[in-house]
C-alpha cells in the first residue's frame, strides 16, 4: 500500500511539474484508488504543493519568468477567499464535496480537452505552412 | 479583472484543495495577455500563499494525516522535479489530450457513481 501511495504521489508530481495541474490528478487518484477520504486528499495536495512550488518558483524566478506585480492584485484577494472556502468545506459532507470535485474535474477536463485540440490543430497548420514555404524556396 | 480572477482562483483552490493553477494560467494567459511560460510560472507564485493559508485552515479543522502526507508528499516532490525536467520533451498535445480525458473520466466517476 505504501508503494501505491508513493507511486500516486510521483504521478501527481510528474503532471504538476509539467505544468498540467498535478493536484487535479493527485486528489482523484488518492480517493478513487487508495480510498483516502476527500477532505484528507485535499489537505495532502495543499501541503505537498508548498515544497514543490517553492523549488519551482526559485528556478522560474532565476529564468525571469515570474511577474511580481500580480502577487498583490491577484494573490492577496485569492488567499482571503481561499481561507473562507477552506472554512466552508469544514461543514461539508465528504460525499457531497467529492461529487462537487467531480463536477469541477469534468469542467476543467472539457476546457483542457478543447484547448489541447485547438493547439494541436494550430501546430499542424504551422508545420504544413513551413513545409509549403520550404517547397516554394526550392 | 485581476481581483475578480483572484477571487475565483482562491475560492476553487481553497474549496477543492487544488486546481487553482488550472484557472490561474488561463487568467494570466488569455485574459491578462501574458506569455504562456510567464503565466505558468507566475501562477505558482499566486497559488503558493493560497495553498499555505488553506493548508493551515485544513490542519486546524482536523483534516490532516501526517504519515500519508509525508509518503505521498515525498512522491509528489520527486515526481515534480522529474516532471519539470521532462517538460520540454514530453509536453505534446497528445499528452494533454490523454490527461484531459482522464480528468473527465475521474470527474464522472466522482460526480455520478
Amino acid at each position: 500500500m505504501v508503494i501505491l501511495y508513493i507511486l500516486v504521489g510521483i504521478a501527481g508530481g510528474l503532471i504538476g511539474g509539467m505544468g498540467m495541474g498535478g493536484g487535479t490528478l493527485l486528489i482523484p487518484l488518492l480517493t478513487i484508488f487508495c480510498s483516502v477520504p476527500q477532505h484528507i486528499a485535499q489537505s495532502i495536495n495543499l501541503i505537498a504543493f508548498v515544497p514543490m512550488s517553492v523549488v519551482a518558483i526559485i528556478i522560474h524566478a532565476k529564468n525571469g519568468l515570474i511577474k511580481g506585480e500580480y502577487f498583490w492584485w491577484v494573490a492577496l484577494p485569492a488567499t482571503a477567499v481561499g481561507i473562507l472556502a477552506s472554512l466552508i468545506v469544514k461543514n461539508l459532507d465528504g460525499k457531497v464535496l467529492s461529487a462537487c470535485f467531480g463536477y469541477f474535474l469534468i469542467a476543467l477536463g472539457i476546457y483542457q480537452l478543447i484547448s489541447a485540440i485547438v493547439s494541436c490543430v494550430k501546430g499542424h497548420k504551422e508545420k504544413k505552412e513551413k513545409i509549403m514555404n520550404k517547397g516554394k524556396k526550392v | 479583472m485581476m481581483i475578480a480572477g483572484g477571487l475565483g482562483v482562491g475560492f476553487a483552490n481553497g474549496f477543492f484543495g487544488g486546481g487553482g493553477g488550472m484557472l490561474c494560467v488561463p487568467l494570466l494567459d488569455k485574459v491578462l495577455n501574458e506569455q504562456t511560460k510567464v503565466a505558468h510560472a507566475t501562477a505558482m507564485l499566486i497559488i503558493l500563499p493560497i495553498s499555505i493559508a488553506s493548508a493551515i485552515t485544513y490542519v486546524i479543522s482536523g483534516y490532516f494525516d501526517l504519515r500519508l502526507t509525508l509518503i505521498v508528499g515525498g512522491g509528489v516532490v520527486a515526481g515534480g522535479i522529474a516532471g519539470a525536467l521532462l517538460l520540454k520533451k514530453l509536453r505534446s498535445g497528445v499528452v494533454a489530450i490523454i490527461f484531459a480525458v482522464l480528468m473527465i473520466a475521474a470527474g464522472i466517476k466522482l460526480a455520478f457513481f
